[in-house]
């Protein structure tokens, strides 16, 4: 930084404070347009929150953030809404998500060591294909997948949204692994094997311990990706018992229509807690996440 | 070269062509430790083959030979040839409505979501205090964007009595349904996938971080303004980024489902104006079981995507520089 000011050269001090002054005139501008701009962006979100405290009344007579009287009757009539409380619904969420979130940590960190570490024939070949599975649009693999898990009796279990996950179906995430696999030195493997150690003591002592960061990004993302996601438990989940918080709330949507919204927000509001929390304590690895690979 | 001249003299006889013991087992040990390398490396792939064939690569190929059958997943099916193809474009008039939804979806709301994204990247790329906190804020969305409850809150954020109508009533602007709206129902899914442009920000930003800093100084020493600057450095520097992002975000707008089905209570209300293509493949297969003719749409879906990106990329030979050419 000093060297930097050194090699430039010095403007004349009127001029140089003008500058100053102009500079943080438009720092201070740029704060203030980025703050409003921030806050135009999450409205929507805090009118939701502010709107699921609000007695069911005022939801639409008073649009100001602030409500004048809070109450949580919208929580506890939302959570009872549907057949089962919402507790139900979460548990089934829940389930689906630490199922997949385990599922690609596994299976995609097995493929992406054998794609960064292992040489074998045709590697190029089944690489290209990976890369190429991430593109698909699951619409075209969605019917034949369902007469699959229909012929396996797996519809309404949690089956078909785990177990694919176990076999590395995220392609994403193995391309996300091999790159940072790719970063880590080789001669660490390379002392390992020289002490002996194979493939397997190589991956689970050496690799895996070193990518954390990406086994983080991973699992933040899945576990972001698969509570939110609604198509395939919409398809695989149709009996109610089994339904999750998406398709729970889309049920609440069509089945109390334009009443309700009180509720409707509350559940709303609580099902992106989760996801919410995640952000926050993982945003470190989601910006990498979003950096190396491009991921939503 | 001299190590050679060290082990055979020119004037002493080569032995006896033809490998020696030893070698003969050394060439043995190290096609028996290549074939174990290769075996071990098959079986770290194992659980992804098994998944390729049966999640991926199977279905894929179960889909285009059921878009030439009727199957219907109740009872007998027929080969049908090219009669779905044929009727999706002659005698579909929603297929034909979803895709032009889809793709007024796609154009309108995907060059608008990059051209936030690049904005706000370069405001926050100067040097700005709390920039982790900025990034969060605009980040945010693009997490929540493809949840149902972001539906739900959007439909009333647009519905008759919501929050977009009292702000208009600030300026006194009567509003009205948008949501009920057909001219304006589509407007509202673009409004949301705009606002979501926060990941493609965050690729913005780290691309911009690859900029040396020292083009800047020799361009401003040399007198060029910001404009210039933007124009001469940081675009065509920034252009493999804008690539990426815009092949990424074309191929997941064309796929968007979650948002118009909530928004449209499942059928692409009001009259089809929110019906997306996904939708409509959704419909067919799963509603009316017609799953011969979905897997038929599905696939035409596939030709889609990939042809737009096979000419993306064909076209970014003519703007995207990359810097070592």
């Amino acid at each position: 930084m000093t060297s930097d000011l050194k090699t430039r050269p010095q403007p004349n001090p009127t001029l140089f404070a003008k500058a100053l002054f102009a500079l943080r005139g438009r720092k201070l501008l740029t704060h203030v347009f980025l703050i409003l701009f921030g806050l135009v962006m999450l409205y929507p979100l805090l009118w939701m929150v502010s709107s699921a405290v609000k007695p069911e009344g005022l939801i639409f007579r008073e649009q100001g953030l602030i409500p004048s009287s809070v109450t949580w009757d919208n929580f506890a009539d939302g959570w009872n809404a549907l057949r089962h409380p919402f507790s139900h619904y979460y548990v089934n969420s829940a389930v689906i998500t630490a199922g997949a979130v385990v599922g690609n940590l596994v299976a995609c960190s097995l493929a992406a060591y054998a794609f960064a570490r292992i040489e074998f024939p045709l590697k190029r070949l089944w690489f290209a294909l990976m890369l190429g599975s991430i593109m698909l649009p699951l619409h075209v693999v969605i019917v034949p997948q369902y007469i699959l898990f229909s012929e396996l009796n797996w519809i309404n279990t949690y089956l078909p949204l785990i177990v694919p996950k176990f076999l590395a179906t995220d392609a994403f995430f193995i391309f996300l692994m091999v790159q940072f696999i790719r970063t880590l030195p080789r001669d660490l493997d390379e002392a390992a094997r020289i002490d002996g150690a194979g493939h397997w003591r190589i991956y689970s002592r050496i690799i895996m311990p070193l990518s954390m960061p990406a086994l983080a990004t991973t699992a933040i993302f899945t576990f972001i990706w698969t509570w939110n996601d609604f198509l395939s438990q919409l398809i695989f989940l149709t009996d109610p018992d089994m339904h999750t918080v998406p398709v729970a709330l889309r049920t609440f949507l069509d089945s109390s229509g334009e009443s309700s919204w009180g509720p409707m927000f509350a559940m709303s509001a609580l099902s992106l807690a989760p996801i919410f929390g995640f952000f926050l304590a993982g945003q470190k690895y989601l910006v990498r996440g979003i950096a190396t690979t491009g991921l939503k | 070269m001299t190590d050679t001249q060290v082990r055979a003299p020119r004037d002493v006889p080569h032995p006896a062509p033809g490998p020696l013991p030893e070698a003969v087992a050394h060439k043995k040990a190290r096609r028996r430790r290549r074939r174990k390398e290769a075996l071990t490396g098959y079986l770290f792939l194992a659980p992804w083959f098994v998944g390729l064939i049966a999640v991926t690569a199977g279905p894929l190929l179960a889909s285009l030979y059921l878009s030439f059958t009727d199957y219907s997943l109740l009872g007998d099916y027929e080969w049908v040839g090219f009669a779905n193809y044929a009727e999706m474009f002659t005698d579909d008039p929603r297929f034909l409505k979803a895709l032009t939804n889809t793709a007024i979806y796609v154009f309108v709301s995907v060059p608008l979501q990059l051209a936030f994204a690049l904005a706000l990247a370069l405001v926050l790329d100067r040097g700005i205090q709390g920039l982790p906190i900025y990034r969060s804020v605009y980040y945010l969305p693009s997490l929540l964007g493809s949840s149902v409850a972001i539906a739900v809150l959007w439909r009333k954020v647009f519905g008759a009595d919501g929050l977009f109508n009292s702000f208009l009533d600030l300026f006194g602007i009567e509003g009205r349904s948008w949501i009920g709206d057909p001219s304006t129902a589509l407007g509202t899914l673009i409004v949301l996938n705009v606002w979501t442009f926060g990941s493609p920000m965050v690729i913005f930003l780290a691309g911009l971080r690859q900029i040396p800093a020292s083009y800047y100084e020799a361009a401003s020493i040399d007198g060029a303004g910001w404009v210039r600057r933007f124009r001469s450095i940081t675009l065509p520097l920034l252009t493999p980024i804008i690539f990426f992002n815009l092949v990424l975000q074309l191929i997941n707008a064309f796929q968007s489902f979650t948002q118009a089905f909530v928004v449209s209570g499942g059928n692409g209300q009001p009259a089809d104006s929110t019906l997306f293509y996904t939708m409509y493949v959704y419909i067919k297969g799963f509603n009316s079981f017609e799953m011969g003719y979905a897997s038929a749409m599905a696939w035409f879906l596939v030709v889609i995507v990939g042809s737009l990106t096979a000419l993306n990329f064909i076209m970014s030979r003519y703007w995207v520089f990359y810097g070592d050419k």
